[in-house]
């Protein structure tokens, strides 16, 4: 199983060791080997796939609708009502972002996103999700636990914090809105998104401080 | 099902310690992974099968496969069973990896150059519907109790448990219809509130309230209180 784990060990098991494949490795290759050979995929197609959840969707898309969502009120209030539409008006539709609802944090109340049954997520406006979001430890422990789980993440909200957990059922996906930090009032929209992490649109996380925001070369996440 | 996905609430999976937090969190452990993933999306576009029964079919892995699985191993486990079942893939073929008839609906493969099209417009499960929706926002309803033997999205800890209806959104495809091959029966989708004291008893984290998408049959209605008045205690058994 030492290809299998999914404990969201750091260390990763990127490429093939010398010449071994791993049982994993080798299952899939024959099992695309088979479908290629039979016509039913095209190996073309599924490196674009790949790709294009890799380099091109991603939560910078996310971070883009925040940010608009905090410096544009009439598309806020869209946002509210029709999640789905304001967020195709910038370009992000598709698969397993069809249907879309936002959820704002504000004082007072903090939204989390989970999925028990499965990992549903917002793909055309997060990307793929992140391996813990799909660990039986987070989808066990999210919908119970929240305050103890964002502790894990290293946040630790006030007592009087009302915390709403979304559990994804439906092909409706959730997205958090998280606060706009203070000291942000100069900024413009694309210094406002450097500011708005993935964690902080899943809710297990804040959006940053603009002290503590990577420069823009760094903020996309490297290839795994 | 009560099958080993349904995962809200159950103990002793440890601590999420994403460890690297935000993008520095993988996405894949290993390059089979993004394999699987892409095979798998490639492989759906066939046609073969609904996003439900697809998830219908790694719900259904024996739970010690399910538990002792990483998540793209559930999903080529979950694969290679829906293609045996609809005829593209034979036991023999699995085995040995020799293809020995050409694939039912080759003519159907996705190609690369469809696939920024494909993605792009997924697959919404939204429909319309003459009836009305039965619930508005603010109505107390009640989950069902069904402990429904194929697939349905109601989890186990929101079963038989008392709610309110937050939102009403559309018509939407019915899961536990759609992944038995019963067609897309849409009913009305509604977000539903739960107090958490409701759901995890005395021990709830305070302030905690989930909500989860449920359809119209996932739920009843819950009468209002009778009015106190003279002949109401009358009709009210011992």
């Amino acid at each position: 199983m030492s290809e299998d784990h999914d404990h969201g060990h750091d260390h990763r098991h990127d490429h093939d060791h010398d010449n071994e494949l791993g049982p994993m490795t080798a299952r899939v290759r024959a099992l695309e080997t088979l479908l290629v050979a039979k016509g039913l995929i095209d190996p073309a197609a599924v490196d674009a796939i790949v790709q294009t959840y890799e380099t091109e969707i991603g939560p910078r898309n996310g971070a883009r609708v925040v940010a608009r969502a905090w410096t544009d009120p009439q598309f806020r209030t869209r946002l509210e009502t029709d999640a789905t539409a304001a967020i195709a008006s910038l370009g992000y539709t598709g698969r397993q972002g069809e249907h879309v609802r936002a959820a704002f944090n504000g004082p007072g109340v903090h939204h989390v996103v989970v999925c028990t049954l499965c990992s549903c997520y917002p793909w055309s406006v997060l990307g793929l999700p992140p391996t813990w979001y799909k660990s039986p430890a987070y989808r066990a422990r999210a919908v119970v636990e929240p305050r103890a789980v964002l502790a894990e993440f290293g946040l630790r909200l006030d007592a009087d914090v009302d915390v709403r957990v979304h559990d994804s059922t439906s092909e409706l996906r959730w997205l958090v809105v998280p606060e706009r930090p203070a000291g942000t009032e100069g900024l413009d929209e694309a210094a406002l998104a450097d500011l708005v992490t993935r964690d902080s649109m899943i809710g297990t996380g804040l959006a940053l401080s603009p002290g503590a925001a990577p420069t823009r070369s760094v903020a996309r996440p490297p290839s795994p | 099902m009560n099958g080993p996905h349904d995962l809200g609430g159950r103990g002793d999976f440890g601590a999420v310690a994403s460890g690297a937090s935000d993008a520095r969190a993988p996405r894949f452990h290993a390059d089979w992974e993004r394999r699987a993933l892409g095979v798998t999306l490639a492989c759906g576009a066939l046609g073969h099968w609904t996003l439900d029964e697809s998830r219908h079919a790694r719900e259904r892995l024996p739970p010690a496969t399910y538990h002792g699985s990483s998540y793209y191993r559930i999903w080529i486990e979950a694969l290679e069973r829906l293609l045996v079942r609809h005829g593209e893939v034979s036991p023999e073929e699995l085995a040995d990896g020799l293809a020995r008839e050409p694939g039912r609906r080759a003519d159907r493969r996705l190609e690369a150059a469809r696939v920024p099209a494909a993605l792009a417009a997924g697959a919404p499960t939204q429909r319309s519907l003459d009836a009305r929706p039965r619930f508005a926002v603010g109505d107390p309803v009640r989950t069902v109790n069904d402990h429904v033997r194929g697939h349905t999205r109601l989890p186990g800890y929101a079963r038989d448990k008392p709610g309110t209806i937050e939102a009403v959104h559309a018509p939407h495809v019915l899961p536990d219809a759609s992944a038995a091959g019963l067609g897309e029966r849409p009913e009305w989708l509604y977000t539903v509130a739960f107090d958490g004291a409701v759901l995890w008893g005395a021990g709830t984290e305070p302030g905690l309230v989930v909500t989860l998408e449920a359809w119209e049959s996932y739920l009843s209605g819950v009468p209002a209180a009778p009015e106190a008045s003279p002949g109401s205690a009358a009709q009210v058994p011992p």
